[in-house]
């Protein structure tokens, strides 16, 4: 965990008194709707079809207990009782009431918590790998730099209204879980020849309606530069962004007109000018920001205690074991997947209880951290072996031990038309009624790993370009149908799905969702090959066939 | 951007101004009397361009009472009663269409 | 509008001359770039101060040259959400030295002063005169900064290390 200080706690206090002010202006009248609204934006604050929505941030996907306490305090005392984690590791309440927005900020700050920037035309959350400091994977703890961005770009004078909003993501491990290639920027950190670590740097990804893997502008950027290095792609942003268009504002668009060539070298005049300048992380700095973070006090334990083996001849265990249970970088240890996708539940839902509960089982035996992925899946990233049966039993108790970590009914989705006000279609409805058709477990585990995506619109907050299967929703003539991709995939490997064919209604998607499933099972050259290696060897053709010859 | 108030209406059937309510997010409908209402039951009902845009800029007036106004079309029920005329109208009024995550799970569980 | 300048509200001395009108003598001047990089030879002889109004897309770069004739500079803000205003201000202060006032017109509203001060602004042209009344508690509302601008203001980023040093003598 990162532990705020006496500056951060200042800062946060100066803006909750800041929007405490605004909102009192607005409701006064002194301030209109136009000019609140990137305000209240600025603090993840949007207006949606029933009401304002409270997005929070939670920094690199890290919470402590208490943190999370306070989430389910925020549900419950001012929303309905849950909360929903989004693919942006943040989490939103849906009801919350302007007037009580500052009250709320107010509990939230207590434990460092926070909206700023989880909206606007600024520089948003930073993300990374939810498995951070506990996989064996990495480098580096990616959270550190995270941390220094994070900081970097809270506030920020200059970048506060860009075009359009602006999403950093850090991978420090080679198979990418932070989705680096569809970010305005997404950062590999690794080690050079020389054993130096640094950034390989790439811009302008993204989903939304103009779809884009990001371009490399740099192998090796040295860790040092890095701020710097950010500050120059932020100005060239900023000043020959595109402003006439709002869906042609992204940096995405800026990289894409006038070339990854032509960004790369305004970018690198720009730096060349302030890289050694007050942005340069001396090592001092990084040193100081690294050793506020609390690294867990690991015990010296054998991996495979005796409490573990004995307990994976339960097979309910044992499933779920195979399933959310992965390798730690202590021996001893394991990293927990919790699913928030419990079959026929909205995904990336938790009620106060819930979070409580995990609240609680983190402090007892996670050295108080949680993590949120942005597969809308919680995760506790530092737990001993031998307590995994506990942990197991109280998971299972309050729903939380569904094993169906990265299966076809693990699915992300957006709020979609039953909350959002920019959507289309329905996207959660869609995501139950799909993880029915596959509630037999055994199924699902059969079909393999399989990412299915669902977004409301073409804004892509459900990912779907980069799923396994990717379902977008759109309108046609006041009625709900459903875009099928297949073969898109978010990690090292990012690539784009292909339309599979025409819209389907709503009430289609499920049965062709189970009919790309079974043609797969049919198509697959063996049941180690993924769905979406098979999409990759084959075609979309095959797939076609099959399933709208059945429809 | 167009101001709502400058761009062209096209009006096909009966028609309401909705809105969000400023202090909550609640959402409430333009009446007759120049008020707004949580109930689509007491909703100005119109069915020209002219009136509807009437009926908007009224709501336009004060930007402290509610947010976002825009025309929104409705129906007759059978019984006369006024209903949303499309589907995200009809989320509006009667909220998600599955059930909400409780701490009190739905009794009739699904298999595991 | 009302104009402040270090909290307190002065007086604009400048004139912004109509397109083609000949230039009056004898008052300051606020001329619209394009014009100015025009009539700039021309300008370099006049006794009274001049300055130019930089649009928000036009490269700061280009002002260099001038910057010796010039008494004021003052960037646009057409709508308070367009921060291309920021970088040109900070280029300005950072990159091409400019020590003279800096002026923010357009839309400057009080909720983004501090933002203006902090890009090297020391001029704010404010939109409303209410917001103008509401300088100091804006400005005073703002005490932590994480990231160092030209502004001088130190930033928590730099704040940190002096108190890792001052720790660093009692431990």
């Amino acid at each position: 965990m990162y532990v705020y200080d006496e500056f951060d706690r200042s800062f946060l206090a100066e803006r909750v008194a800041e929007f405490r002010d605004q909102v009192e202006r607005r409701l006064s009248g002194a301030l209109s709707e136009d000019e609140f609204k990137p305000l209240r934006l600025m603090n993840g604050v949007y207006l949606q079809l029933h009401a304002y929505m409270l997005r929070v941030a939670i920094p690199y996907g890290t919470l402590s207990g208490a943190q999370m306490r306070k989430l389910a305090h925020v549900a419950r005392t001012y929303d309905k009782g849950y909360g929903h984690f989004t693919t942006r590791q943040n989490i939103q309440f849906n009801w919350i009431k302007l007037e009580d927005l500052p009250a709320a900020m107010a509990a939230l700050a207590e434990v460092g918590v926070h909206g700023i920037q989880t909206s606007g035309n600024c520089i948003r959350n930073v993300t990374t790998d939810q498995w951070a400091g506990a996989t064996p994977e990495e480098v580096d703890d990616p959270r550190l730099w995270a941390e220094i961005l994070r900081q970097y770009s809270t506030a920020h004078p200059e970048f506060s209204y860009l075009p359009r909003k602006f999403k950093i993501a850090i991978t420090a491990a080679d198979h990418d879980r932070a989705a680096v290639k569809v970010h305005d920027v997404g950062l590999r950190l690794h080690r050079n020849a020389q054993g130096e670590m640094g950034f390989e740097v790439l811009v302008g990804g993204g989903l939304g309606r103009t779809p884009f893997i990001g371009k490399k502008i740099r192998d090796f950027l040295p860790a040092e530069h890095l701020l710097s290095y950010v500050e120059a792609i932020m100005r060239v942003y900023n000043r020959f962004g595109r402003r006439d268009n709002i869906y042609k504002a992204r940096i995405k668009i800026l990289v894409h007109e006038i070339g990854a060539e032509a960004f790369s070298a305004e970018v690198e005049k720009e730096w060349e000018a302030i890289r050694e300048g007050a942005l340069h992380l001396d090592a001092p700095v990084v040193e100081d920001i690294r050793s506020r973070f609390i690294t867990p006090d690991f015990a010296q334990l054998p991996d495979h205690p005796a409490e573990l083996t004995g307990a994976l001849e339960n097979p309910a265990f044992a499933t779920w074991h195979r399933n959310s249970v992965h390798a730690h970088k202590v021996p001893g240890y394991s990293i927990v997947t919790i699913s928030l996708k419990a079959v026929g539940a909205p995904p990336g839902d938790a009620t106060g209880e819930q979070m409580e509960v995990v609240a609680d089982l983190a402090d007892t035996y996670g050295f108080g951290e949680i993590r949120v992925g942005h597969e809308q899946n919680l995760c506790l990233p530092n737990i001993a072996q031998k307590d995994l049966p506990e942990l197991w039993r109280r998971l299972e108790a309050i729903g939380l031990a569904t094993p169906n970590v990265n299966l076809v009914n693990d699915i992300i989705a957006c709020p979609g038309l039953d909350y959002c006000a920019l959507a289309n279609a329905r996207a959660i409805p869609v995501a139950q009624e799909i993880a029915k058709r596959f509630a037999d477990l055994d199924r699902a585990r059969g079909v393999g790993r399989l990412h299915i995506n669902i977004s409301g619109c073409i804004n892509a907050c459900g990912h779907h370009h980069v799923g396994h299967i990717g379902i977008l929703g759109v309108d046609k003539a006041g009625e709900e149908f459903y875009q099928i991709t297949i073969g898109g995939r978010a990690d090292e490997h990012a690539q784009l799905g292909t339309l599979l064919g025409p819209a389907v209604p709503y009430d289609q998607v499920p049965g062709l969702i189970e009919d790309i499933v079974d043609a797969y099972m049919e198509l697959r050259a063996s049941p180690r090959e993924l769905f979406v290696d098979t999409v990759a060897r084959l075609g979309v053709e095959p797939f076609k066939e099959r399933v709208y010859a059945a429809h | 951007m167009t101001s709502p108030l400058q761009q062209k209406i096209k009006v096909t059937g009966p028609v309401v101004v909705t809105a969000n309510r400023l202090a909550d997010g609640a959402v409430v409908w333009r009446t007759a009397a120049g008020t707004w209402s949580t109930a689509l039951a007491d909703a100005a009902v119109v069915t020209t361009a002219p009136d509807a845009l009437a009926l908007l800029e009224g709501a336009h007036e004060r930007d402290t009472d509610a947010v976002g106004p825009y025309i929104a079309p409705v129906v007759k029920g059978a019984d006369g009663r006024i209903e949303p005329g499309n589907r995200r109208e009809r989320i509006r009024v009667e909220g998600p269409t599955f059930a909400l995550p409780s701490d009190t799970p739905p009794t009739d569980p699904l298999p595991a | 509008m009302p104009l402040i300048e270090n909290g307190r509200l002065i007086e604009d001395r400048y004139v912004v001359p109509a397109d083609e009108d000949a230039l009056p003598d004898g008052v300051p001047l606020l001329i619209p770039a394009e014009r100015f990089l025009k009539e700039a030879e021309a300008l370099k002889g006049r006794q009274a101060p001049v300055a130019v109004l930089w649009p928000n897309n036009r490269r700061i770069e280009e002002i260099e040259p001038y910057l010796g004739q010039l008494s004021l500079i003052a960037l646009q803000f057409p709508s308070f959400r367009d921060g291309r205003a920021y970088s040109q201000a900070r280029l300005l202060r950072e990159r091409l030295g400019w020590r003279g006032p800096l002026r923010a017109t357009g839309n400057v509203l009080r909720d983004q002063f501090i933002f203006m001060l902090r890009a090297g602004f020391d001029q704010l042209d404010a939109a409303k005169e209410d917001d103008a009344a509401h300088f100091a508690e804006e400005v005073g509302s703002h005490s932590v900064f994480y990231q160092p601008t030209g502004d001088g203001r130190p930033s928590i980023l730099r704040a940190r290390l002096g108190r890792v040093a001052a720790h660093g003598t009692t431990n």
